[in-house]
């Protein structure tokens, strides 16, 4: 897609670097002049959003990494006393990392949302959603590990029942499960060899997620971008290149998303913590609820909807597993939703089971809405919401696809961005 | 269209608790008190801070440690505005466990624990040996070390205020208050073991301010918010020139955007 070059070296020492190792070349090409379709709306903003925050995570992380120590006996204090009271803006640097977290998966969720919206999953562009999965993937176990480390009650506990899962399948073949959780904490119980191995992992996958990122990238720009309309671009009267039309516009949004972000860093640092956390871990007393992180509800519910602790476990990887196979379980012809009267409406629906599913694994196992003299169990919505979940994919999407009867898609970029204009002109409506 | 009035209408019977009477199992509500920290501006009252402190060391800290401050912490800015000389003769006042001696000792022939006199460096003691010597002392219940308190519980500031002011109530019927326990509605299963700490006249405060329970303990309140975000004066400061300068910036950012696509309709 960044086709022929279009680079010139204009000094000396540019065109003697250009020919032993032409970067200035390469970020030219990928970042400057890479034809872009015209058509990208707000949506597509959140690419570079996600870019940015994955540096702020980073940075920050490594900043906090000098100062925290994993073991089970320090960690707290490293956190509450040392980071918060006693480094220098070490409260800034901390909340940053930790609500950067939560903006970070914020913006995943809308990119990925974007994403499927518009079919952005479709041939040619398999490998570039597949590489975001994994990313997506990447995040939540690096997510995880990095709440633990903060080792409050809740970091503890997360810890404790998200590794003794492994010790369901026990249920298949007897011991292995178990073994298996023991090798993963290091020890019978989370404790001193857990935190140590998690911080190591928290480290370490940051890089792992900046490779995939760049090979995410990478993908992006030998595809192209798609669009709201989802069809190819035609030729150059479709494009436009990314500098400087796409700089200042994610530049502007992503201005926005900051002000967002830090008006919680530092007027609602906790907003998206548990204060069960600024608890310090403590094997003796498990809280009266243990909850992940809110980006990990909706699957924390479909575990719970499950009576089956094996058959839980196995519907969680499932549900974490399928976006994988979206690029095939489509068989619609049409890219974008936005021609796709009904899949628009079920993915719609699908949008709101999520958040449903996130609500309930909010709730208290037991909890139910009253509704006059009804009571309904929210486990059964969740039950519910989770067969929605499957079969929004797993059925819909291959059913749908065929039968749908798709409305009229356009041309060509250039020519509905025209008609736009024309009613622009006209002092039309947007 | 549909869709949206559709996810509205979810979100709705998301918000809207269904109640059927008051719930004896669960704890009320905290109240709803209003705070100088509160808001984009909120500072710490000073005066609340130093008479919160005296509150903490005259009733709390015979119970509850404090063990994430140190000394200088009073005197540092954002915080209760001591001196460093008023922090350091308070500090003088306390007894800390004292490191070996010459013949590296830490007991004396009596089989006493040595000690020393507190610095600025010191953070303030706890009020047991451990653990189990707290819970010996309090009929089992182990006094929370208050540092985090405030951030530690679902409510906050509020919640500390409404336990703290939420003792001798009608206890409900249906509620049994066992021996050893008091009834407060703003505690989880509704009795806690600690004994009221606050009552008319607990301290005497220097600046006439009347010793109620509600002032002792919007005081103590204050001075235990400090003591779990002691950073807030300066993150509230320092966040509105951060939102500020980004709000400049999408201004600017704004008006390159537009100068940038004129001409060129967008999605």
């Amino acid at each position: 897609m960044a086709g022929h070059s279009n680079y010139v070296p204009k000094t000396g020492l540019a065109r003697w670097l250009d020919q032993r190792l032409p970067v200035i070349r390469l970020m030219n090409d990928h970042f400057v002049t890479f034809p872009t379709p015209k058509n990208l709306n707000f949506w597509y903003t959140f690419g570079a959003i996600l870019a940015v925050m994955l540096v702020v995570q980073v940075v920050t992380g490594i900043v906090l990494a000098m100062h925290y120590v994993p073991t089970a006996d320090l960690a707290f204090g490293s956190v509450e006393q040392h980071i918060m009271r006693e480094v220098n803006y070490g409260w800034l640097i901390r909340s940053l990392h930790a609500s950067g977290a939560s903006m970070l998966f914020l913006a995943v969720y809308i990119h990925m949302g974007r994403g499927l919206y518009y079919g952005s999953y479709k041939a040619p562009r398999e490998i570039l959603w597949i590489l975001g999965v994994f990313i997506y993937l990447l995040l939540m176990a690096t997510a995880f590990f990095g709440y633990t480390l903060q080792w409050g009650q809740m970091s503890y506990w997360a810890a404790t029942v998200i590794t003794s899962l492994f010790s369901a399948f026990d249920q298949i073949i007897p011991h292995f499960g178990t073994a298996l959780s023991t090798w993963v904490r290091g020890d019978y119980a989370v404790g001193d060899a857990t935190v140590n191995r998690f911080f190591a992992l928290h480290y370490l996958l940051p890089f792992v997620i900046a490779g995939v990122v760049g090979l995410h990238i990478w993908a992006l720009h030998v595809t192209g971008n798609g669009n709201p309309l989802g069809i190819e671009v035609k030729g150059p009267q479709d494009t436009i290149p990314f500098h400087p039309w796409y700089t200042v516009k994610d530049a502007f949004y992503l201005t926005l998303f900051l002000i967002v972000f830090l008006a919680i860093v530092f007027y609602a640092p906790n907003f998206f913590g548990n204060p069960d956390n600024y608890i310090p871990a403590n094997p003796l007393v498990t809280p009266s609820e243990i909850r992940p992180e809110w980006y990990l509800l909706p699957f924390y519910a479909m575990l719970r909807a499950v009576p089956n602790t094996l058959l839980g476990v196995l519907v969680l990887f499932s549900a974490l597993l399928t976006p994988l196979f979206i690029p095939w379980l489509d068989t619609s012809k049409v890219r974008s939703y936005r021609f796709r009267p009904v899949m628009k409406q079920l993915f719609w629906v699908f949008v709101a089971t999520c958040i449903l599913l996130g609500y309930v694994g909010a709730q208290t196992t037991d909890a139910a809405w009253h509704l006059g003299e009804v009571d309904i169990p929210l486990v059964w919505l969740a039950r519910l919401a989770t067969l929605y979940y499957f079969a929004f994919f797993w059925a819909l999407m291959p059913w749908i696809g065929k039968k749908e009867v798709t409305r009229p898609v356009p041309e060509s970029i250039a020519q509905s961005v025209l008609k736009k204009g024309a009613v622009l002109t006209k002092g039309g409506e947007q | 269209m549909k869709t949206v009035s559709l996810l509205m209408a979810l979100s709705v019977a998301l918000v809207v608790p269904a109640f059927a009477g008051e719930d004896l199992t669960q704890p009320q509500p905290p109240r709803d008190a209003k705070w100088s920290f509160d808001g984009v501006f909120g500072t710490y009252d000073r005066s609340a801070l130093q008479r919160g402190f005296q509150v903490y060391k005259e009733v709390c800290a015979a119970c509850h440690g404090l063990n994430l401050v140190a000394f200088h912490d009073l005197a540092a800015p954002g915080g209760p505005g001591f001196t460093a000389a008023q922090a350091k003769a308070i500090a003088a006042g306390y007894k800390i466990a004292a490191e070996p001696n010459e013949d590296g000792d830490i007991f004396d022939d009596k089989g006493n624990r040595l000690t020393r006199s507190g610095t600025l460096a010191d953070h303030f003691p706890p009020p047991f040996a451990n653990d189990a010597a707290a819970r010996a002392n309090n009929s089992g219940a182990l006094p929370p070390d208050l540092s985090l308190i405030v951030k530690a519980r679902q409510g906050g500031a509020n919640y500390v205020y409404s336990i703290l002011t939420g003792f001798n109530q009608k206890v409900p019927h249906g509620v049994t208050v066992p021996d050893g326990k008091y009834y407060n509605p703003y505690f989880p299963g509704r009795t806690i073991a600690m004994p009221p700490p606050l009552n008319q006249g607990s301290v005497s405060f220097n600046d006439g301010t009347p010793t109620t329970v509600t002032n002792e303990a919007k005081a103590v309140v204050t001075f235990l918010t400090w003591a779990s975000a002691p950073e807030l004066e300066a993150r509230h400061r320092i966040g509105l020139q951060v939102l500020a300068f980004l709000v400049l910036l999408a201004g600017l950012l704004f008006l390159s955007y537009r100068k940038v696509w004129h001409g060129k309709p967008e999605e």
